[in-house]
């Protein structure tokens, strides 16, 4: 398989490994320990790691800075890019930033809308959308031009992801769209939080239906509950997300102190599971502020050690 | 058309206390279908601040006028006879009309007595909802006749994003999702092919981000 970057992430799936990453939000404050510390906890059992872009709309430290931070001890970041925040200018400039630290992974995502930060009365941007960003990384890598056509000294050459929910509605557009992202040229996706695992086997069935899964590396994302609570937030709360009431009883079926590790077996039992999906290319562990938990997730899941590449 | 809101009595009180002869100008278009700005409006405001200074003890006149059109020079130089007897007008026209009427009476302040919110449509008596953003150039053929930049939080041009949830938008669950409208509407057009259409980056040089818009038509001119 042809090598297009010097991203890690990329050589994994290329050499036929299955792939893991993890994900780091950046501190509500300027202390760079807050980044390093979370990522010396993953260092040795992840391929990579997402820095998210203001996640939840929430003021936070530069994903570009923190990707930064993380690069220089030594773990292969991901740049999270929302659209909401940056016109065309900025997101380009950004890449060239982030290509200038060697940063060689980025995912495209439009972010959730800023009436649910702490700027709700801010402007929101979106002069391209997620997809059209997927475009414009591969247009800078592949053309090497700006998207005002001049040519680009040095071209960020990315590895270049985008997110997939298969459980948002309408259900039926959810592999089309999948497709439209390939078309765009995403070449990595990570999925939205999956709990509902016969929902999500049905996704991926139409997914391999369509041969998606040949066009590129698909991650399924999966994130521990701490407790029954957080199952419930997770269900009712959050836009998009799929939480059978089986996982809910479950946890909640255990005294509150073991709910943690309750919600630590449930996350191994369906990466064991999906391990086994035809066309599942990684895992992606979100362990929201809870990343001294990804090490065991990953070591009993029995993807550990990871490979060398 | 465009839609305004009513401004709350207490910001109009605020602005027009330093005047005391004040025209109250009413408009008889959008304003007037969307009940904010028309003869009846005009009557209704200027009653209310009449009562308002009485209370107070203040003496000040509030007189009533509604033109066909405030964003009309025709029309706005029927107040021209009057304009000297007052100290400012109180414009219930949209932004377009207040502005159309400083720029005509350069001497006289101007007081806007609505919140020009959107371009939109009446869907019932008392609720109206926005359709339209003016970008400049329309995109309803390739989107089954339903605007994702005026009705998609984020604009989206290739959607739904992730947060549409049972046909409602993420950030409010009474706010429909418009890709699921778009995509509805594709099914029932039996165009559900074209969904999977990349739309490429889009053109914004014609709507606001490329500073304020002229369209100059010769062949109309005289």
């Amino acid at each position: 398989m042809k090598i297009n970057t010097s991203s890690k992430l990329e050589k994994v799936f290329k050499s036929g490994h299955i792939a893991v990453t993890s994900e780091c939000g950046p501190p509500r404050g300027s202390d760079p320990e807050a980044v390093t510390s979370k990522g010396a906890l993953i260092k040795n059992h992840v391929d990579a790691v997402n820095i998210t872009d203001n996640q939840t709309a929430m003021t936070r430290m530069s994903s570009l800075a923190a990707c930064i931070h993380l690069k220089q001890m030594g773990l292969e970041p991901i740049l999270q890019m929302v659209t909401r925040d940056r016109n065309r200018i900025a997101l380009q400039s950004d890449l060239l930033g982030a290509a200038s630290f060697d940063i060689h992974n980025v995912l495209c995502l439009s972010g959730d809308h800023q009436s649910f930060g702490d700027c709700a009365q801010g402007q929101n941007v979106h002069d391209l959308d997620s997809m059209q960003l997927v475009q414009t990384v591969r247009h800078m890598r592949d053309e090497g031009k700006f998207l005002g056509g001049d040519d680009i000294k040095r071209p960020p050459k990315m590895f270049v992801g985008a997110a997939a929910n298969p459980f948002a509605d309408p259900f039926e557009i959810r592999v089309p769209r999948l497709a439209k992202k390939i078309a765009c040229g995403a070449e990595f996706i990570q999925t939205q939080c999956i709990y509902n695992i016969d929902k999500f086997e049905e996704w991926m069935r139409r997914v391999r239906d369509r041969g998606l899964h040949e066009k590129t590396f698909i991650m399924a994302g999966m994130t521990p509950m701490k407790s029954a609570g957080m199952a419930k937030f997770m269900k009712n709360r959050v836009p998009g997300m799929d939480v059978p009431d089986e996982i809910i009883a479950r946890l909640a079926g255990v005294e509150k102190k073991k709910q943690a590790q309750e919600g630590i077996d449930i996350c191994v039992e369906h990466i064991q599971r999906l391990k086994e999906v035809e066309g599942i290319a990684g895992f992606h562990v979100m362990a929201i502020e809870w990343e001294e938990k990804v090490p065991e997730i990953v070591e009993r899941s029995g993807l550990y050690p990871r490979p060398e590449v | 058309m465009i839609v305004a809101d009513k401004k709350p009595i207490e910001e109009i009180i605020e602005t027009v206390k330093g005047y005391d002869r004040i025209l109250v100008l009413g408009c008889n278009e959008c304003v007037t279908v969307c009940e904010a700005g028309g003869k009846k409006e005009v009557e209704v405001l200027a009653s209310a601040l009449r009562m308002h200074f009485i209370q107070e003890g203040s003496k000040k006149t509030f007189d009533e006028q509604t033109l066909e059109r405030q964003c009309d020079h025709e029309y706005l130089e029927e107040i021209r006879s009057v304009i000297d007897n007052y100290d400012a007008v109180l414009s219930l026209a949209c932004g377009v009309g207040v502005q159309f009427m400083a720029e005509k009476y350069h001497t006289t302040p101007l007081i806007p007595g609505v919140n020009t919110c959107f371009l939109g449509a009446t869907e019932k008596r008392g609720l109206w909802t926005e359709r339209c953003q003016a970008c400049g150039s329309c995109v309803l053929a390739h989107t089954a006749g339903i605007c994702p930049i005026s009705r998609c939080a984020k604009r989206v041009m290739n959607g739904p994003c992730g947060g549409s949830t049972g046909g409602k938008c993420e950030i409010n669950k009474d706010l429909d999702c418009a890709w699921q409208l778009i995509i509805d509407r594709l099914r029932d057009l039996d165009r559900m092919d074209e969904y999977e259409i990349v739309t490429p980056i889009k053109d914004w040089s014609t709507e606001r981000a490329g500073g304020p818009r002229t369209v100059a038509r010769e062949d109309v001119q005289v």
